[in-house]
């Protein structure tokens, strides 16, 4: 077996593992990326619509160009990259960690590094995580599978489309399939409210009449051997009124029900997992429970902009140099979701660096208010202009400001958002 | 006529309420705009009565042994009612190895003054 020795290694070469490397790799760190498929790039590649890089390079890039930059990047600096090649386990040698690969003409590889940085990115809830009864037929697909089907391989999934959820993914895939010649009958989602930003209600589905079902299901799926219907039934209180199902000829169903950080790698290395986020725990150096092992973007939390994800990555990339260079910060004090916030992340802060925290709201708002308190005492309050689950809040809090109000082993800092 | 467009020009996502006299040749004095918060309301709203346009992202065909489709869009938001004849093009086009990011697919399309170029590199 082929054995590599260096500092860092990424799993992951999407926007997170390339951004990340490039920071380690710039402070003269010894960094390898390793990266499943034939390049680099990650989803981007297969999200050629645009709407990426207006933060980071003041530009409306598609997805393919966003990918580009940063591999022009990556490629500039002294980085191992190895593609078409798998991370199926990490090994934790305290000081040190094994990191297992496999690729077909490498064999299995084994890298010996001081910390790993996991950057794998999310995964699709299918059919099974939604359960809708009904028969099993061809022609059930999720957005996502469908997006690189028609995007990169050139294949179109069906003719007549209904979309169950109203994820940005689906929506965009809704104008996709409109633009290559499919007809979308609907999209259905169980929620009151859009899951996908307001800008790809109107653009992918107003501009091409396609009706959007909120609060309503997908209560049967018709078909033999491909899908030829499906039943939509609204939900009244929350309560299925079947008086008033309705039918939808299909021959195509596209589920757009919600990303999953990809875990799997993680849990076996021992990884505690956030109930809330569904991603690693991690404190504020974006460390996990096991010292040396960070994680950022998708794998994370699940990040509607990719400029976040390059955001937190270059952080996570500082952090793993101040890890090697044995000038880590502390971070003992707890960060919880307060009122109508889903979730926060990193559940721990520090007093001696300013810390960064992203969290998702419950709620959708016009005028909400943030409020920070540091052990029930309100330290920050700030207006929101609009609020709603779709898209991410962004906090700082100055290290200044933590230090002054005085804390204790005790401290617990809380985000809520006011309603 | 009314009709109802959501702005889209910040995240509130206002729903603007739109009226003009739909004669075919609608004219920006006549268009009246309500529940804006805003000025930018105003502006969005009018435009996508008078001259619709879109940025298109679309794909070509491409003969390499990595993919079947090279991903590309308009160099700027063109008419919607362009969008379709672009497509049309756009699906006859195949294009061969090297390509550059930022290469000119097709140029000035129905005089538009609008280009579309390739969004991915590929040497192969
Ligand atoms: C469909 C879709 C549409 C989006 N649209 C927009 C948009 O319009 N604007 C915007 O700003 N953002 C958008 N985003 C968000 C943003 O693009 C992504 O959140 C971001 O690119 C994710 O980057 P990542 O590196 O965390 O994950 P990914 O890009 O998923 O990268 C993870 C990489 O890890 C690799 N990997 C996984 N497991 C292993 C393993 N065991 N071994 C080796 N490699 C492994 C994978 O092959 C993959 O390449 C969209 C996201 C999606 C999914
Ligand atoms: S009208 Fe103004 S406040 Fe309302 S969505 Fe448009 S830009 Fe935002």
């Amino acid at each position: 077996m082929k054995k590599i020795e260096r500092e860092v290694l990424i799993i992951g070469g999407g926007s997170a593992g390339m951004a990340a490397a490039a920071e380690i790799a710039e402070k003269g760190h010894s960094v390898v990326i390793v990266e499943r498929e034939s390049t680099m790039g990650g989803i981007l590649n297969q999200c050629i619509h645009n709407g990426f890089g207006l933060h980071r390079f003041k530009e409306e890039l598609t997805g393919p160009e966003y990918a580009e930059r940063y591999v022009n990047i990556i490629n500039e600096l002294p980085i191992d990259q190895y593609t078409g090649m798998t991370v199926t386990e990490i090994d934790d040698q305290k000081d040190f960690k094994l990191v297992y690969a496999f690729s077909s003409h490498e064999g299995m590889v084994e890298f010996k590094v001081k910390a790993v940085v996991l950057a794998m990115g999310c995964r699709e809830r299918n059919r099974g995580n939604i359960g809708t009864p009904g028969s099993r037929p061809s022609g059930v697909f999720t957005a996502g599978l469908a997006q690189r089907l028609v995007n990169i391989d050139g294949l179109i999934p069906g003719k007549k489309c209904v979309i169950v959820g109203s994820g940005d993914i689906g929506l965009i895939m809704a104008r996709r399939l409109s633009w290559v010649g499919a007809d979308v009958q609907a999209v259905v989602e169980i929620q009151p409210y859009p899951a996908g930003l307001t800008r790809n209600i109107v653009q992918c589905l107003n501009d091409f009449n396609i009706p959007l079902h909120l609060s309503h299901i997908v209560s049967k799926i018709y078909g033999k051997d491909r899908v030829e219907g499906v039943d939509i039934t609204p939900l009244i209180d929350g309560i299925e009124a079947p008086v008033q199902t309705f039918h939808i000829d299909c021959d195509t169903l596209l589920l757009s029900v919600g990303l999953v950080p990809d875990n799997e790698v993680s849990k076996k290395a021992g990884v505690i997992i956030s109930n809330q986020t569904s991603g690693p725990a991690v404190d504020g150096n974006l460390m996990t429970n096991v010292e040396g092992i960070f994680a950022c973007g998708n794998v994370l939390h699940v990040h509607d902009l990719v400029d976040f994800v390059t955001e937190e990555s270059i952080r996570c990339g500082s952090y793993v140099n101040s890890y090697l260079e044995g000038k880590t910060k502390g971070s003992q004090y707890s960060v919880m979701a307060g009122a109508n916030v889903r979730y926060i992340t990193p559940n721990k802060f520090t007093s001696d660096s300013d810390n960064k925290f992203y969290l998702r709201s419950m709620i959708v708002k016009n005028q909400a208010e943030l409020v920070v308190s540091l052990d029930g005492r309100e330290i920050i309050r700030k207006k929101q202009k609009h609020v709603q689950p779709s898209e991410m809040i962004s906090c700082e809090i100055k290290a200044d400001l933590l230090k002054s109000t005085g804390l204790n082993e005790k401290s617990r800092l809380e985000i809520g958002l006011k309603s | 006529m009314t009709r109802e467009i959501i702005c889209i020009s910040c995240p509130i996502g206002c729903h603007l309420s739109v009226s003009y006299r739909d004669n075919g040749n609608v004219q920006e004095k006549d268009i009246q705009i309500e529940n804006n918060k805003c000025s930018r309301g105003l502006i969005y709203g009018k435009e996508e009565i008078l001259s619709p346009k879109r940025v298109v992202t679309a794909t070509c065909a491409i003969d390499s042994i990595h993919m079947a489709r090279i991903p590309v869009k308009t160099t700027g938001a063109l008419l919607k009612n362009s969008i379709y004849p672009l497509l049309e093009d756009l699906y006859k086009i195949k294009l061969m190895p090297p390509v550059s990011a930022g290469d000119i697919v097709l140029e000035n399309f129905m005089n538009s003054g609008i280009n579309v170029i390739a969004t991915r590199s590929l040497s192969r």
